[in-house]
């Protein structure tokens, strides 16, 4: 039975091999096609058990419509104008054409750079940028050399064997050893610059929140003031106020931010707290926390009387509206006293449990 | 002596207070005997992440003491580990056996056992209190009532009746047998 089984599978394997496979495919709707991308969409709907729970047959569904898609796409590929690439002998090369699908960036665009000390003076004094031929005539090789760079007009500087003595200067100093020293201070010079520039574009760029924008809120310029006053040498010790500023509040911890009890405090009130807690702990039933029931009191009250808001508005309408103005406010005011006789005794403890979870 | 760093010695705060007494509560309600007691004012103090039992008296001695060189004062009675857990250490053992609401037996043959660190199986349970739920802390004693240390019901009294016997019943938490064992490090 196996020896069978085993002719069968090698007869069946040798048919497979010798078959043609096909490049046929068929397409209810045809492709779309973005060459440039080398992108291929099929608007056909794809086949229900691809869309079901994973299993083999999901497996080799999804390989055949893959291996189909990617037949298509190549069999556009290569309609495409085709040479080759260096020369008789070089690979065979499509040239594609402009992507249709713009893709998006992977990155935020780079913000606009601050302009550089030279830039600034440059738009204030007006001076416009000239453009510079990039090649010089130089008299002595009689031809067109570049500015500067591989045989500048005016020949290598390096290679300079003579500097004349000037007029005034002593007759003792090295010429050529001051070129070279005039020439390394430039360098580090320009340096310098391009490094202070960089740094005034970082700078400006991390302090941008402490300008005004005109955009901000109390609170903010309240903390850009702040941090403002605290940035000098004394650290805003001496620093005046404003006309109608308020000063500041000593802080209650001296700039400690976690507090702890005494060691040797009232050991007898340390107890009595332990013993409280003991007892809290002890007990069934759970303790009623004061703060948090007058608090969901007091929003369910909330959301009442903004529930019936909405609803006399959404019924009333623009006109009613202003009609009932009047009427209304007596029929809020009525219906307040009610609420109101509640809210006054539990205002006081709920006013300060609310400051104490604040 | 209380400003906030690593290794000064301060009062618990509260959740640390709650988070520690409730430790201890699992042993037993009557806790509170240890901090209302007759003879003298004890309190809890915290030095280094470990928690320590000090009367009165000799919390104003250790005041004077600067912090760096504190290593222990009074009687420790568990740590704060890393992620602020609290963790009962055999220390604790004289002042919270008395007061244990939950109890487990130890048979005679595994007591050795127990010493050593393992943790307590069926087969060698001898009693347990009735009602013990989960994860409750317990004292183990010996069958001649012996407090030998503590540990944690690893399963309610109902469970332990029907569990095989090579079952974990009581996880091993603290035991006297430290004392021999980690002495260099038991503060």
């Amino acid at each position: 039975m196996a020896a069978v089984r085993v002719e069968e599978v090698l007869a069946a394997a040798a048919q497979e091999q010798h078959r043609p496979r096909s490049v046929q495919v068929e397409k209810e709707l045809e492709l779309e096609f973005d060459l440039g991308n080398l992108l291929a969409l099929d608007p056909n709907p794809p086949p229900a058990a691809a869309l079901r729970g994973a299993g083999p047959r999901r497996e080799s569904q999804l390989r055949a419509l893959a291996r189909d898609n990617a037949q298509l796409l190549a069999a556009r590929l290569w309609e495409l104008p085709a040479e080759r690439a260096d020369g008789a002998a070089g690979p065979l090369v499509a040239r594609l054409p402009e992507p249709a699908f713009r893709l998006p960036r992977e990155k935020p665009p780079p913000r606009p750079r601050p302009p550089t000390r030279w830039e600034q003076f440059a738009r204030l004094k007006g001076i416009r940028r000239r453009k510079r031929t990039s090649l010089v005539w130089d008299e002595q090789a009689k031809e067109w050399r570049r500015r500067w760079g591989y045989r500048r007009a005016g020949g290598d500087p390096a290679r300079a064997w003579l500097a004349e003595v000037p007029a005034g200067a002593d007759p003792e100093e090295d010429q050529l050893a001051k070129l070279r020293r005039a020439k390394r201070e430039r360098v580090a010079r320009n340096e310098l610059n391009r490094l202070r520039n960089l740094a005034r574009a970082h700078r400006s760029a991390a302090a941008a929140p402490l300008h005004p924008t005109g955009h901000q809120s109390r609170q903010e310029l309240g903390l850009v003031a702040r941090v403002a006053r605290v940035s000098t040498a004394s650290l805003g010790r001496f620093q005046p106020r404003l006309p109608k500023e308020p000063a500041e509040p000593p802080s209650r911890d001296g700039g400690k931010k976690r507090r702890f009890g005494p060691l040797l405090g009232d050991l007898a009130a340390e107890r009595g707290r332990q013993l409280e807690l003991l007892r809290g702990m002890s007990s069934k039933k759970p303790a009623l926390d004061i703060t948090r029931a007058v608090n969901k009191q007091l929003r369910e009250e909330d959301a009442e009387a903004a529930a019936a808001k909405g609803k006399k508005r959404a019924q009333r309408g623009k006109r009613g509206r202003r009609q009932q103005q009047r009427p209304g406010k007596r029929s809020g005011g009525g219906g307040k006293k009610g609420g109101a006789a509640r809210r006054q005794q539990q205002r006081p403890a709920g006013g300060g449990g609310r400051r104490k979870k604040a | 002596m209380g400003t906030h760093r690593s290794e000064q010695c301060r009062a618990l705060t509260a959740s640390e207070d709650g988070s520690d007494v409730t430790f201890s509560c699992s042993i037993g309600e009557n806790i509170q005997l240890l901090v209302d007691r007759p003879d003298g004012t004890y309190c809890f103090r915290l030095h280094r992440d470990r928690v320590y039992y000090v009367s009165e008296k000799l919390l104003k001695g250790a005041a004077s003491i600067p912090r760096d060189s504190l290593v222990a004062l009074g009687t420790c009675f568990g740590k704060f580990t890393k992620t602020q857990k609290f963790r009962l250490s055999v220390t604790a053992l004289d002042f919270l056996a008395p007061y244990a609401k939950y109890k487990v037996w130890v048979k005679p043959g595994s007591e050795q056992s127990f010493l050593y660190g393992n943790h307590v199986l069926k087969s060698g349970l001898g009693r347990i209190t009735e009602n013990t739920a989960q994860y409750q802390g317990v004292v183990v004693y010996s069958m001649a009532d012996i407090p030998l240390g503590f540990g944690v019901a690893a399963k309610s009294t109902q469970d332990c009746r029907k569990v095989d016997p090579m079952a974990i019943v009581v996880f091993h938490q603290a035991d006297v047998g430290e004392y021999v064992r980690s002495e260099d490090t038991l503060t």
